[in-house]
């Protein structure tokens, strides 16, 4: 039988030693001979028309070898745009990026000509160097604006600024409002600006003339979704096109997004026959590495007489920004995770996804359901405090109980089955959360501070989030000739540990160790079939194709020692990297040599039955999403003089199923919080009206540092889910996902002697203040 | 972000630095002088600005230094951050300076940084710059043309332009320390330590035998292009005894200045914080007056 | 139209203890050179402005952004990256080893500058306690960990070489 050595336990990263030492291969390190850099021109409007573009200048430059447009790339370029890959009919405009744009810019950042040098420093003299005459065009700075009558168009050749419509719901909303006891408004305007990992994106790409082979490595989560993009722009076979991808430092969902400079840099290395690089600087990267940005939320309530919830009805406008590379995913994830882990007998939302003359959004971590829980908790609270009710005590009286699970929420997902939650404990996770919060005690504790002068509060933030996304992640098992056991699979690691997580569940089903095996992901070459890592989905997809493929590999090795000991295979056990006969001292074959004898050695003999090489390969399919749920509660302190928020406390409950790595798990954990505290206190990506980036530096973005993040006490719930072999659920997202909304609670609940209360995301001190001000006039 | 193109100068002198400045500025060529870098960098690597010629006065040793005379301190202008911070004279006699410096940014910058460096860039939030305008320094300059003096209210000229020549280096600025029992207070509002503040209140004070205040300085940083002395406030403080309502009333004076707004941070906020702070920092400044606190 | 005479010159120094002569231009920053001069990609750039702190490395001692620092400045200086924290063997050092045992590390890209960060503050703090280990890496930025697990890793390999 397999065994429990490694999952479950808080194995050590194979990954630490080499990054530990400064070994780490990350995009900007790689160094191909005679490799040459580029740099990009971009737009310095937010649109314009491109009038004309003059690089006699620049190519004066020392150390610059080339100047290309949109007209200078291969023919079968021209006229082309990125591939959408996630199409949907309710879009109505699907557009995507040309690789340079040729005509119109349509975000400050969008990149019209290319200079190839030398080195980083002379393409950048070079880019500078570029003329280009720009006739600007009127910019759309808002989706809410968007969608005036009297807005300019963000692209030129449209006839609106919308990008699609849908409608989501079930149920009978009209029927729930109309005897209802309460109705509650809420209008929300949470923002989200970017990951910003402390890697910037990058790629390099060489090209085999004689082979006619492209070879391209970048900086991404999905080295397929590339290829893909490649293949269709350039018309290549796909076994001619390989992606790689080397180590990755950090992504967080922008990352997974193909981008232009994926197409123009393969371009140049056809063109030009040297290999060409491309490092992202950080100002590239404010200005067009994807965002979340704005939603606008407008939501109506009907609740009965105990605070319970009848029905929930509203709108909501998306900002997608200049073009739709990931459709309208992530505004269609927003609104199928607004009612969370609460009874809601009917729903009915609107979408409106508008165009704007910004970079364009893609999910980030959370993809969406950040802002879809903060505007479901903080109506929470207004009914709450419309009633009288305690924070707690309303959403209690709302959960989906233990007892209903497996639950039908009430959508349907797009391919018309019915979304259902597979296991969890909702109130149970609040009512931990609460209790290691010592959330009873919190009003004395407040009253207490008050007669002080200062300013506490408490919030929660409870959430369900959709992960192990399909459609599958393979892996393949191979025992290679010198007996360690090598995994292939497309999953695509930024820092989440792929590799231990991986290697753990493949070294339990063949009793061999962790350190024996060998992990290739990332790369087209040897996985040809992939989706990439986002989405919280590689434990439950790529996880569960491992100890697929694995059982296989392990019957293989079973079937062929039987064969070669002549015995049956239930006498024989594999352990140590061997197969042997239990009990029997001596009778044993090592993985190598049965390796060796299956690898094609002439003159060897398989027996009857065996098939060839002991590999196996698994695209584990999940039949749905499995749900990961979680409570959070945040305290805080707020300075009332000068808006300064301080987190005191905080408090995750977690559960994602069974766990493979709990040292893993919590370090996902921890660092979605800070990304949580980042977007609730501090990340702010400013645009001016002409939709000009106003933040484009560290000085302007501010995120979370040392002392601003505090040690998270995780308390962790199991709800293993039946949906895979792992009994997994994902893990990567759900430290953010509340915690925007716990902490703006806690902070309106520290300021209720000012009669604030907060429907938007960042708050920051001058806000703050801003608000206190206006409480008390009031 | 790699900076346009330059030509690096190693000036081993003063005499070798304003040599260059002259003749390489002489020939119609852009030349800055290159001291901790932590601030020209940034903006020369986001090509804000672009130069024919650096200027490199890290090894100038006869600009780094600090000293005592009697009760006048003179900081060297290539001193570093790092080396005034931990100066045990400096934190016992000035305990301000400590302070303040705590604030300038992380540990990397305040290796690197120099007093110098930041006088000469004019940051409007610039803590180095509060504290020459709160201690009244006198800044000193050297050129080919010779050595001149200027008081730090005459030093800024325009938005992070002070009155020094394109051939001119800032060699140091000197101060007068206060008395031994003096109250002091250094605080900056900003979201993370060692951003650049919002706003930012140095307060100096000393208290007579009756307790009553006998002398007192205020500075505000970030709220305008130079730092601002609180004169009338400092005045009206004289002849009071430390309270709630001397300090709000020093604090309002404060809220009522006209300041920067951006597109980030409004007017009316940096007011309001400027009271707040002002009120707090001599609240804090009184209560170590006649030794009673620690840095 | 490529022109190989750029003005540059030839710069000499330490670099975890083994002397170096490269080609550097004037513009290079110390970190450009270490990777591209000497082939020490260990030291990593995340922002080139000054705020995230990838680029620490150490100068005469002292933790500086290599970002900010010319590679000419750097001549005749004795400067220490991470290449150069584990032995000659390549075993790591007690912080290296503090950091994998306690999960001080995700993606990896900040820890070299986090590392370096350390080195130095342990040297220069030897008694700092959690707030000021805090304090003394607002200067790094890490995405990925939300900190907690670096500041423990620090804490724990402070306590073991204390108790040296």
């Amino acid at each position: 039988m397999s065994t429990t050595a490694f999952v479950g336990q808080s194995v050590k990263r194979l990954e630490d030693p080499d990054l530990l030492r400064g070994r780490g291969r990350f995009i900007d390190d790689l160094r191909l001979p005679e490799m040459i850099e580029v740099a990009f021109v971009r737009s310095p409007f937010a649109h314009a028309l491109i009038g004309g573009i003059d690089v006699a200048e620049a190519l004066q430059v020392p150390g610059v070898l080339g100047v290309y447009t949109a007209a200078d790339l291969p023919a079968g370029m021209h006229g082309k745009r990125i591939l959408l890959q996630v199409p949907n009919p309710a879009i109505t405009h699907p557009l995507t990026q040309e690789p340079l744009a040729s005509r119109e810019v349509c975000f400050a950042g969008e990149a019209v000509a290319v200079v190839v040098a030398d080195n980083r420093h002379a393409a950048e003299d070079g880019a500078e160097r570029v003329v280009v005459d720009w006739q600007p065009l009127g910019a759309v700075a808002h989706c809410e604006g968007a969608l005036a009558p009297s807005a300019p168009l963000a692209h030129q050749d449209s006839g609106d600024n919308i990008a699609g419509r849908l409608a989501l719901g079930f149920g009978d909303v009209d029927a729930a409002f109309k005897d209802a006891a309460h109705v509650i408004e809420g209008r929300f305007t949470p923002h989200r600006g970017t990951g910003h990992p402390m890697e910037t994106r990058g790629v390099v790409a060489q090209y085999d003339h004689i082979g006619e082979a492209l070879r391209i490595w970048t900086s991404t989560q999905t080295p397929h979704n590339t290829q893909r993009g490649v293949v269709d722009m350039f018309d290549m076979p796909e076994d001619k096109v390989r992606v790689i991808t080397p180590d990755v430092g950090g992504g967080f969902g922008p990352k997974n997004q193909v981008y232009p400079e994926e197409m123009v840099v393969p371009a140049l290395a056809m063109m030009l026959g040297r290999p060409v690089k491309w490092i992202e600087d950080r100002r590239e990267h404010f200005l067009t590495t994807t965002q979340e940005r704005d939603q606008v939320w407008t939501l109506t309530a009907a609740v009965d007489g105990d605070g319970k919830l009848l029905g929930l009805k509203g709108l909501l406008i998306h900002d997608a920004g200049a073009y739709l590379p990931w459709g309208i995913i992530m505004p269609y994830i927003s609104a199928s995770t607004v009612p969370g882990p609460y009874v809601i007998p009917a729903y009915h939302l609107d979408v409106t996804v508008a165009f704007t003359n910004m970079v364009p959004t893609t999910p980030l971590r959370g993809a969406g359901r950040p802002q879809a829980v903060f505007v479901m908790e903080r109506m929470m609270d207004l009914i709450g405090h419309e009633l009288g009710l305690d924070a707690a005590e309303v959403r209690r009286r709302n959960f989906i109980p233990a007892d209903q699970m497996p639950y039908d929420m009430g959508l349907t997902y797009r391919d018309g089955a019915p979304v259902i939650y597979d296991t969890g404990d909702y109130p149970e996770a609040q009512r931990q959360a609460l209790a290691k919060a010592g959330y009873d005690d919190f009003a004395e504790r407040q009253q207490a501070a008050l007669a002080d002068g200062r300013y506490i509060g408490i919030g929660i933030g409870n959430y369900v989030e959709g992960t192990g996304l399909g459609p599958f992640e393979g892996a393949t098992i191979r025992v290679l000739s010198n007996g360690r056991v090598a995994i292939y699979s497309g999953a695509t690691p930024a820092g989440q540990a792929h590799h231990t997580t991986l290697a753990q569940i493949c070294a339990d089903e063949l009793g061999i160790d962790v350190a024996d095996v060998d992990v290739v992901l990332g790369d087209t070459g040897v996985m040809p079939r992939g989706a990439g890592t986002f989405a919280s989905r590689i434990t439950v997809t790529a996880g569960s194709s491992v100890r697929l493929a694995s059982a296989q590999v392990r019957q293989k090795l079973l079937a062929l020692s039987a064969a070669k000991f002549e015995v049956d295979a239930e006498s024989l056990e594999v352990a140590g990297g061997e197969v042997r006969i239990t009990g029997a001292q001596g009778d044993s074959v090592s993985f190598a040599e049965l390796a060796r004898m299956t690898s094609g050695m002439p003159g060897y003999v398989l027996p009857a039955g065996v098939a060839p090489d002991l590999e196996a390969s698994a695209y584990f399919t999940p039949p749905q999403a499995t749900y990961s749920n979680g409570s959070h509660v945040a305290e805080v302190e707020v300075d009332a003089e000068t808006g300064l928020v301080t987190i005191l406390n905080y408090v995750v409950v977690h559960d994602c199923g069974n766990v493979i790595n709990p040292m893993l798990v919590d370090g996902q954990v921890q660092g979605g919080v800070a990304h949580g505290i980042g977007n609730a206190l501090l990340e702010r990506m400013v645009y001016d009206e002409d939709a000009n980036p106003l933040t484009t530096t560290f000085a302007d973005y501010l995120m979370p540092t040392a002392e601003l993040v505090p040690d998270c006490h995780i308390v962790h719930m199991e709800s293993p889910t039946p949906l895979n072999p792992l009994g997994a659920k994902g893990a990567g997202e759900g430290g953010t996902i509340p915690a925007p909304a716990a902490i703006i609670a806690a902070v309106e609940n520290a300021l209720a002697p000012f009669g604030v209360g907060i429907t938007e995301c960042p708050i920051l001190p001058e806000r703050i203040v801003q608000l206190i001000a206006e409480g008390e006039d009031r | 972000m790699k900076p346009a193109p330059f030509t690096y100068h190693r000036a081993e002198t003063l005499d070798m630095a304003t040599e260059m400045l002259a003749t390489l500025g002489g020939s119609g060529g852009d030349v800055r002088v290159l001291a901790g870098g932590q601030s020209l960098m940034p903006m020369m690597n986001l090509r804000y600005v672009a130069v024919d010629h650096v200027v490199d006065l890290n090894p100038v040793a006869e600009l780094a230094g600090m000293s005592f005379d009697g009760e006048r301190l003179r900081l060297g202008a290539m001193t570093r951050q790092r080396d005034l911070l931990e100066h045990a004279e400096v934190r016992r006699r000035l305990p301000i300076i400590a302070e303040a410096l705590e604030n300038v940014g992380h540990l990397q910058t305040r290796n690197r940084g120099t007093i110098g460096g930041s006088l000469a860039h004019m940051d409007p939030a610039a803590e180095l710059m509060g504290l020459a305008a709160l201690l009244d320094a006198t800044v000193s300059m050297a050129s080919r043309r010779g050595q001149r003096d200027v008081a730090i209210a005459d030093y800024p000229l325009a938005y992070m332009t002070p009155c020094l020549e394109p051939d001119e280096v800032l060699t140091g600025i000197t101060i007068d320390t206060w008395p031994a029992g003096h109250g002091w207070d250094f605080r900056e509002f900003a979201q993370r330590h060692g951003d650049f503040a919002v706003a930012g209140v140095g307060s100096l004070l000393t208290l007579d035998a009756t307790g009553r205040i006998d002398r007192a300085a205020i500075v505000l940083i970030g709220v305008d292009e130079r730092p601002i002395r609180l004169t009338a406030a400092e005045g009206m403080l004289v002849g009071e005894k430390p309270g709630d309502d001397v300090f709000g009333a020093a604090g309002a004076a404060a809220r009522a200045l006209p300041m920067l707004a951006d597109a980030l941070v409004g007017e009316a906020y940096r007011q309001h914080l400027a009271g707040v702070l002002v009120a707090r920092s001599l609240d804090s400044a009184s209560a170590r007056a006649g030794g009673g606190g620690d840095v | 139209m490529s022109d190989d005479s750029r003005p540059g010159r030839e710069i000499s120094l330490t670099v975890n203890g083994e002397g170096y002569s490269a080609r550097t231009e004037d513009r290079f920053s110390l970190a450009d050179f270490l990777r591209q001069g000497l082939g020490l990609t260990g030291t990593h750039l995340g922002c080139e402005h000054g705020v995230c702190g990838a680029c620490t490395v150490l100068v005469d001692g002292h933790a500086v952004r290599g970002c900010l620092m010319l590679a000419v400045q750097a001549a005749g200086t004795e400067v220490v990256t991470i290449e150069g924290l584990a032995d000659a063997d390549g075993n790591l050092n007690t912080l290296q080893q503090a950091f994998m045992e306690h999960h001080g590390l995700q993606c990896g890209f900040c820890t070299p500058g986090i590392l370096m960060t350390l080195t130095a503050y342990r040297r220069d703090c030897p008694d700092a306690t959690e707030a000021d280990v805090r304090q003394a890496l607002s200067g790094n930025i890490c995405r990925c960990t939300g900190y907690e697990t670096i500041v423990r890793a620090a804490l724990a390999a402070w306590r073991e070489m204390g108790a040296r």
